[in-house]
């Protein structure tokens, strides 16, 4: 593919990355995952509205709960990733501070997948 | 004018959308609600991983969780990020058709702007609705 970018703008590094479209895709492909998920999660949630903590944890047991918890955070993390990468994009200035803050957020999102996933494979797994 | 100064004039114009004379419109503040109930929902995935540790921490650490979720505060918080929810997944939906390139009438944007909204107001109450029936605050 011809590489319409001038001498100077490739020396510098600017222009496309050649990434855009991987980050529109995977943003959409995980909005798709999460319509039918979140409202599986939601429905879940009111069915166990007033459980005690036993209820919780048989629920969260179950395999089928576990495996879609994992897809659920799995989704939801990466979408957020992705979409809070764009919010900082657009109006956080400079490129030091946009960069420290796109790491933080997600960092953030994958110490909270990670957290999640934990807490997930524990109640699974135990007993 | 040197170059340094008349390169300020050209980048201090005023750049279109100029928001503060800019009537509000359905578009505009759907386009923008999207994206702080994305920022938001981003935020309250910590309350559901706060939720999910306590839970696999055993029952005092759930209790305390529980408590926290079911104070007035916690409750208007789920009601707000309820609210978010049900809004970015129906916009999310509405942005989806128009990557598939439907919806791109005048028309259409608002009907489906207004659908978005009413669609988010009445699951939101919906589901608190049964939230209070399923507790039994409702008698």
């Amino acid at each position: 593919m011809t590489d319409h970018r001038t001498a100077l703008g490739r020396a510098r590094g600017l222009g496309s990355a050649k990434e855009g479209v991987a980050h529109w895709w995977v943003q959409r492909v995980t909005a798709v995952l999460l319509i039918p998920l979140v409202l599986w999660f939601v429905a879940s949630l009111l069915a166990h509205l007033g459980a005690d903590y036993t209820g919780v944890i048989a629920w969260l047991h179950e395999p089928l709960t576990y495996g879609l918890m994992v897809l659920l955070l799995g989704a939801m993390f990466w979408h957020a990733a992705l979409g809070l990468q764009v919010v900082v994009e657009d109006y956080v200035h400079g490129e030091a501070a946009k960069l420290a803050v796109i790491l933080l957020a997600k960092g953030a999102c994958l110490g909270l997948f990670m957290a999640g996933f934990v807490a997930l494979s524990k109640i699974a797994f135990a007993g | 004018m040197d170059a340094v100064e008349s390169h300020k004039a050209m980048t201090n114009r005023p750049l279109s959308p100029h928001l503060q004379i800019y009537k509000p419109q359905l578009t505009s503040v759907l386009s923008i609600l999207h994206r702080i109930t994305g920022v938001a929902l981003s935020v309250g995935t910590i309350l559901l991983v706060y939720w999910l540790v306590a839970a696999a921490s055993g029952p005092a650490a759930f209790a305390t969780a529980a408590g926290l979720i079911g104070s007035w505060l916690g409750r208007l918080l789920l009601f707000g990020w309820t609210f978010a929810l049900f809004f970015h997944l129906a916009n999310g939906i509405r942005h989806l058709f128009w990557d598939a390139g439907i919806g791109f009438e005048l028309k259409t944007v608002y009907a489906s702007g207004w659908t978005v909204v009413a669609l988010a107001t009445a699951l939101t109450l919906v589901s608190f609705i049964a939230g209070f029936a399923m507790l039994g605050d409702l008698g």
